[in-house]
């Protein structure tokens, strides 16, 4: 009788990955073909090559190209999972470059003792998010390390997208009366993610916002003549405040934030007065700044606000001459203060 | 945030800040200390100085842990996680003090201590109680407001008979400092402060009574006040009163929390579990004699400094640090050769660069821009 796969499934209920499934073997292989060809599935995939052929760049379109990698711990959480983060992360870097993300590859650090069945629900979970983004994981590769080595699993994923040579989208071209959006709510996905540290004992409903916000940035493009819509960028580590300071500091200007305009819901606001951080400095996963002329500030304002991912878009600020490049905060008490680069990792204030 | 935004109404403050420019008598100057890191924080992060008359000056005192935290001490936690091998456990913002070497509880973790941050104390214990093959040392820190909750581990600790953990306790005490504050001026040095906006987390502990001592022998007004914007606003409005008409009174602004006896049941505790050092150095102003606490006889078991004898070594601040003047009232952070430049939150040379709550960082961080005039666009 000829067996049909002469090959001993993966146990995906108590299996863990271990060295073998990392030394290139059979194992190896087994491993890519059971979790990852299946749930990333496309023509590219199933060619069985060691990279994809792409097709051709369309007239009037130029490359851009963007790499991210992942490492949240833990692994899940409310919102999302490092999965899902590993595909938003690189397909929002492509978008913030004004661009139509289109092809992904992903490489794998696994943690030996990592249990198949948690590796199976991420990669899953991956899968699903490049589909509903329509986005292709093209090629990838796995790497095992020893226990104690990695902290479950690391991804690091690479994007490609097509963008139109008609806009010119760079955090060098913020002006002087430029105004400044803000596509939503802040702090949602840091505090999120902290909630879940065991240390914390958190009760939480905040959930991470993380999501892809090409179709975002593409509503921006159609709805913006070219060279109206100068900066597109989303405020990830080191949150608004330090991806303000990183345009101001690229296009030598400053920049004015009313801080009574920066969206923030209520429980992740109570959560930051509690745990002692500022959320203008905490991580976003699925929000972006867009700088644009002033004539077309209520235009990118209604078309980020007829986007479900947009609903709570809100202008929070304009661009300031300024040697300094300082970004500076009106209060919602009334005062001033100056919107600092975070300084090392945003702690906790003891009293 | 129910209870906390009515603390922070744009139009009450407008309405505070009205009567402080009514009030102040334009021909002279009121320099007013905010003695604790809350205060500094607060006014920084809401832009209080900004909705204050120009001749009224907050000067942000040392009450902020982590920062006078002397360089010695971390040192000593460090050998305690490195050489020890001990779960060493502490405060968020206690994991980035430099310390000797370059390192800080941050970077003795990459070299691989075992460094854990924690949110309370009990967490410290629990940590102890999970990993019983384990040493576990809780790094204590802080004013009145975080040694309570140190007291009551211990005391737990004790009655379960916990004996793989102990406490590496750093506690200081608040009015020593300020009287020290008043007392260190070298002679000829005019006294230039006119008052104090009094601590609030540390008054709900040792009441408002405490520091009747400096408004009589000082001279010295001290109105205690909460933590929210409009708090300090209306301390400082109450100081102002005081100065002009001649008063050196304790008021309490922070009604809805302080009394004047404090809470007696963590006072108890403390009494039970501490008793004074003779003296003890604080970053940025020197030894200070009976100004901080240690485990009593009775815990010396939990006393980390005892079981494993970490050595201690007073480690001076650079020598162009002008810290002590800062603090004094004396001097401005931008009056400092070092600020900005060698002195940065990135890499900080003094006491008041440590935290974010330091006079410098405060500055840096929050206050640069008034250094500069700014165009606008």
């Amino acid at each position: 009788m000829v067996k049909k796969n002469y090959i001993r499934p993966l146990d995906l209920n108590n299996g863990r990955v271990d060295m073998n499934h990392g030394a290139g073997g059979r194992a190896s292989k087994q491993l890519i073909d059971e979790i990852f060809a299946k749930a990333f599935d496309n023509e590219y995939l199933r060619q069985g090559d060691d990279g994809a052929r792409l097709p051709a760049l369309p007239a009037g379109s130029e490359w851009v190209m963007s790499t991210d990698g992942h490492v949240v711990q833990p692994l899940f959480f409310p919102g999302s999972d490092i999965g899902k983060l590993a595909v938003h992360g690189t397909i929002n870097d492509v978008a913030m470059m004004g661009a139509t993300p289109l092809y992904l590859t992903c490489s794998f650090i696994i943690e030996e003792g990592l249990a198949l069945s948690t590796l199976k629900t991420i990669v899953e979970s991956m899968g699903q998010a490049a589909r509903d983004a329509g986005v292709s994981i093209v090629s990838g590769d796995t790497k095992v390390v020893e226990q104690g080595k990695g902290d479950g699993v690391f991804i690091s994923t690479t994007g490609v997208g097509i963008a139109s040579t008609k806009h010119t989208i760079s955090g060098t071209n913020a002006r002087i009366g430029d105004v400044v959006l803000l596509s939503g709510s802040i702090a949602d996905h840091g505090v999120a993610v902290l909630a879940q540290r065991e240390s914390l004992q958190f009760d939480s409903q905040i959930e991470s916002d993380s999501a892809a916000l090409h179709t975002l940035t593409a509503a921006l493009l159609d709805a913006l003549p070219a060279g109206t819509l100068k900066t597109l960028r989303d405020p990830t580590r080191g949150g608004l405040a330090t991806t303000l300071n990183e345009i101001a500091v690229q296009s030598q200007v400053g920049i004015e934030l009313m801080e009574s305009s920066i969206p923030l819901k209520p429980q992740t606001e109570a959560a930051c007065e509690l745990l002692g951080l500022d959320p203008l400095y905490i991580a976003n996963e699925g929000k972006l700044i867009a700088i644009v002329s002033p004539e077309y500030a209520q235009t990118a304002l209604s078309t980020l606000r007829a986007h479900p991912l947009g609903e709570m878009a809100s202008i929070i600020g304009t661009v300031v001459a300024d040697e300094h490049c300082f970004v500076q905060m009106q209060t919602r008490l009334g005062g001033r203060r100056v919107v600092d680069w975070l300084t090392g990792e945003p702690l906790p204030r003891i009293c | 945030m129910k209870y906390i935004d009515e603390y922070r109404d744009p139009a009450a403050a407008k309405a505070i800040s009205a009567r402080i420019h009514a009030e102040v008598d334009p021909a002279r100057e009121y320099k007013l200390m905010e003695f604790c890191g809350g205060h500094t924080h607060a006014i920084a992060r809401y832009g209080v100085t900004e909705l204050l008359p120009p001749n009224v000056k907050m000067i942000h005192g040392p009450g902020c842990p982590v920062c006078v935290l002397p360089i010695g001490r971390i040192d000593q936690a460090i050998e305690l996680a490195l050489k020890h091998n001990v779960i060493l456990c502490t405060y968020g913002d206690t994991m980035r003090v430099p310390a000797s070497d370059g390192l800080s509880l941050i970077k003795a973790k990459a070299r691989g201590a075992d460094v854990r941050m924690v949110y309370s104390a009990s967490d410290a214990l629990q940590l102890a109680r999970d990993n019983p093959e384990r040493e576990v040392v809780f790094f204590a820190i802080g004013f009145e407001t975080t040694t309570p909750p140190t007291a009551m581990v211990a005391q737990a600790a004790l009655r379960e008979g916990i004996s793989n953990f102990s406490i590496l306790c750093c506690h200081v005490l608040t009015p020593p400092a300020i009287a020290y504050i008043l007392d260190s001026a070298p002679k000829g040095e005019a006294v230039t402060l006119e008052g104090f906006v009094g601590p609030a987390h540390v008054s709900i502990i040792i009441g408002s009574d405490a520091y009747a001592p400096f408004a009589k022998n000082y001279q010295k007004p001290v109105v205690i006040a909460g933590f929210e914007p409009l708090d300090v606003l209306q301390a400082i409005l109450m100081l102002v009163r005081q100065v002009n008409e001649g008063r050196h009174e304790v008021e309490n602004e922070f009604i809805r929390a302080v009394n004047p006896t404090g809470n007696a049941a963590a006072i108890d505790a403390m009494a039970d579990v501490f008793e004074l050092r003779e003296t003890f150095e604080w970053r940025g102003l020197g030894e200070m004699p009976k100004s901080a606490l240690r485990l009593n006889k009775k815990y010396r078991a939990l006393d980390a400094e005892l079981k494993f004898s970490p050595n201690y070594q007073s480690v001076p601040d650079h020598k162009q640090c002008e810290c002590a003047a800062i603090l004094r009232g004396v001097k401005t952070p931008i009056d400092c050769k070092l600020f900005g430049n060698v002195c940065t939150p990135e890499s900080p040379t003094g006491a008041c660069m440590v935290s974010s709550e330091g006079a410098c960082a405060a500055h840096y961080s929050y206050g640069r821009f008034r250094d500069i005039a700014i165009a606008k666009g």
